[in-house]
């Protein structure tokens, strides 16, 4: 039983339940109380000691059942045409002629087991999976003794040849079946997931449009671990030491004896955040996923001003907190996205509308290419931008030798920046959001 | 000491899974298998349960009954921002101690006189017991006070998503070991584990060491057949006609768009204020008149508005 429960484990960790050493011996402990006995309680038993989340606990139902279901196995064909003696010494032939279901599913899984099956990863493997399952079962001395006796001239012997060509379609059809179930359970989940992983890393201007919907969740997820690594700093104002001073002046009338305490305590800056994104055309195959992520840090971030353009710049905070993000981003898109860019335009109105919602505590991010369609960059704009924020920081999409090249302003805009960084996965925005975040705790 | 011995056969573990459920059936709390197999565990390997679920489908109340069909006292903590260990688990009692002090300064002489040298004082001091930092002068909070208790108890920590994440830390050596440490007497560990409940609602992840010392309950929003049957134990005189139909209704609101699902704890205030108003059946009135009970959001209200003759007569049909 500890075997089969480690295989268990490794494949509700391919599932994504998360089992560690110590909740391994928290359900071998478990299963020593349940017993075996009744299915139900083991399963209820199991499932409250493993998972750990509503997804988990999802997850691991499913893993289960499909786990502790024993392969159904088509019934073996009927040779009676096979002569018994000429294949007393197969094992294998013996198995199918004589065998239940069940005995060639015991016989397979003991097979899939020293084939290692259970390292199954991709696809592609699956063939040689079956292959090596059956030759351990001794397919391959079965295969030669049918050639034999196809030409062998002995009674019975083309009759028990055919029978046993029919036993090893057989087999190789039960064989690709068990493979599937397999592969199901130990290597779908994981392949999702190193799917994901390359799609974190990719540059995000050559996202394809399948991945959109990975993508998005992927994001949503960057954001929830933003969120609660720092909504939780934001609260904790309260810890510290005693403050003498205020304790001895509340406690004069006790005669100075502190019968109430009062504790130091420590103010913790909000951060005020004003994003800027472009959204124009030369920044098409990035602008979604900047506004993906610009709506899950509106999520994180209780003050977050936010606003987009290609020429004239506008306020999405709203529209980021009121719409769903799949109707907001396309909305946005649509009424702002895909003009040519004038970052002179976007800074000249930004200066007259909303220049008050940055003061010596606002972190300003800009996320675009810097390309300004050769109009007059309005550098002196972006200095009293520079010299009113506490900090600026330019996200450009584009790698840094690029900078400068072209219609890019970026080398001189850079002048006016604390951080200019190229930002092109979502693991870079990750990085960058968190340092932003970070030096405000 | 009072002494409440445990009355059922439930207080040492030997209730099997079907006697937890008909334990916790007989006061009234219909337990699934699920439910009950986790208090069963949780009996058997003292574990803590962390108990999750969306509001009102009797998260606190599992607690509860499980303390009444045990026979043992329930101790709650309530959760919240800022709590801190001198508020869970214990807090010198400062105005005895400084009582304590004056006393001691009024006995010093007495306690010192013989002496010669100021060496002899200090000896002589030392030979008392250190009283100042002793058990007299602590003041047992809920975690302390659970794991003292003689015969065992129920510990319901509420609500522990909202408390700090340092306080969460500090949970981990109660519901490991079911010990605490305090600095200046010594750790004290529980004469008999309590049961244990952990409630969450999801205001934010649990820590991963927290939940890696707990066993994982989640209960979902019951099936009409369950919701029937937690409605009958709830509300015992109610027609058996109504009850069917205020379930279905209740499980087709469900289904539609809301910001937050009726829970189990407003199908039975529901049903309270249904037979208040001695109502036999549904009708599109009665619904529109009531459904402030059943929801709490202005917008999920306009949202049903307009079907809810549509809802009704769906439920009603059955």
């Amino acid at each position: 039983m500890q075997q089969i429960l480690e295989q268990f484990f490794h494949a509700l960790r391919s599932a994504d339940v998360n089992v560690t050493p110590a909740e391994a011996i928290d359900a071998h402990r478990t299963l020593e109380t349940v017993g075996y006995g009744d299915r139900q309680l083991m399963r209820d038993a199991l499932c409250v000691a493993l998972a750990k989340t509503e997804g988990e606990t999802e997850r691991f139902e499913r893993c289960f059942d499909a786990f502790f279901s024993r392969d159904e196995f088509d019934v073996p064909p009927s040779l009676d045409d096979a002569d018994d003696d000429l294949l007393a010494d197969q094992p294998l032939a013996q198995l199918v002629l004589h065998g239940t279901e069940n005995d060639l599913a015991h016989a397979m899984e003991q097979a899939a087991a020293e084939a290692g099956v259970t390292n199954i990863r991709y696809m592609t493997q699956r063939g040689l999976m079956v292959r090596r399952i059956l030759d351990g079962m001794g397919l391959r001395e079965m295969q030669g003794r049918m050639f034999e006796l196809r030409q062998s001239d002995a009674p019975g012997a083309a009759a028990t040849a055919a029978a046993l060509e029919q036993a090893r379609d057989y087999l190789f059809d039960q064989a690709r079946q068990f493979i599937s179930r397999q592969f199901e359970l130990y290597a779908r989940p994981a392949s999702a997931k190193l799917h994901e992983e390359i799609l974190e890393e990719r540059a995000l201007s050559v996202v394809e449009r399948r991945d959109f919907e990975t993508m998005h969740r992927i994001v949503k997820r960057l954001a929830k671990r933003l969120a609660t690594r720092y909504n939780r700093r934001r609260k904790h104002t309260k810890r510290g030491v005693l403050d003498v001073r205020r304790t001895l002046r509340r406690n004069m009338a006790h005669d100075g004896i502190p019968f109430e305490t009062v504790w130091k305590q420590t103010k913790i800056e909000r951060p005020k955040i004003v994003v800027i994104c472009d959204v124009s055309q030369s920044v098409a195959a990035t602008a979604r996923f900047l506004l993906m992520f610009l709506y899950s840090l509106n999520e994180v971030i209780a003050t977050l001003k936010s606003y987009a353009f290609s020429a004239s710049l506008s306020d999405i905070s709203e529209i980021l907190e009121e719409k769903s993000v799949e109707d907001a981003i396309p909305d946005i898109l649509e009424k702002i996205g895909f003009r040519p860019t004038d970052y002179g335009q976007a800074l000249a109105d930004f200066d007259d509308e909303h220049a008050d919602t940055v003061d010596r505590h606002t972190t300003v991010i800009i996320l675009g290419d810097g390309r300004t369609n050769n109009t007059d960059p309005r550098l002196d704009l972006m200095r009293g931008l520079h010299n009113r924020a506490k900090a600026v920081i330019w996200l450009n999409p584009e790698p840094e030798t690029f900078w400068g090249s072209g219609d890019s302003e970026m080398h001189r805009y850079r002048t006016f920046c604390h951080v200019a960084k190229t930002c092109n996965t979502i693991l870079d925005l990750e990085r960058i959001i968190d340092d932003v975040l970070k030096s405000y705790y | 000491m009072n002494d409440t011995t445990p009355t059922s056969a439930a207080g040492d573990n030997t209730a099997t899974v079907e006697e937890i459920i008909d334990g916790l059936g007989d006061i009234g709390y219909i337990a699934s298998r699920r439910i009950a197999t986790a208090i069963f565990i949780a009996q058997n390997l003292s574990k803590p349960i962390l108990v999750e679920g969306s509001a009102g489908v009797g998260k606190t109340e599992l607690a509860v009954s499980a303390a009444r069909w045990l026979g043992l006292p329930l101790i709650r903590m309530q959760c919240y921002e800022g709590l801190d260990e001198s508020k869970a688990l214990y807090e010198w009692k400062y105005g005895k101690q400084l009582l304590y002090t004056q006393i001691l300064k009024d006995k010093m002489g007495e306690t010192l006189s013989g002496t010669k040298t100021l060496n002899d004082a200090m000896d002589r001091l030392h030979g008392f017991g250190d009283l100042f930092f002793s058990e007299q002068f602590l003041e047992p909070r809920p975690l302390l006070k659970a794991l003292r208790q003689e015969h065992g108890a129920v510990l319901l920590i509420d609500e522990v998503d909202k408390s700090d994440e340092e306080f969460e830390a500090f949970l981990l050596e109660v519901l490991s070991a079911f010990q605490v440490s305090i600095p200046e007497i010594g750790t004290i560990q529980a004469t008999k584990p309590p049961l244990v409940f952990l409630t969450s609602n999801n205001m934010r992840e649990m820590g991963d060491a927290l939940k890696r010392r707990c066993l994982h309950l989640f209960i979902p929003l019951p099936d009409a057949k369950l919701e029937q049957r937690i409605v009958a134990a709830r509300v015992p005189d109610i027609d058996e006609k109504l009850k069917r139909q205020l379930v279905a209704f209740v499980q087709l609101l469900r289904e539609e768009e809301l910001k937050k699902f009726p829970s189990i704890s407003e199908t039975i205030d529901w049903a309270r204020v249904l037979m208040l108003l001695h109502a036999e059946s549904l009708n599109v009135d009665l619904v529109r008149d009531t459904l402030n009970v059943l929801l709490k959001f202005e917008q999920d209200f306009a949202a049903v508005r307009r079907s809810i003759p549509e809802i009704t007569r769906k439920a009603t049909r059955e």
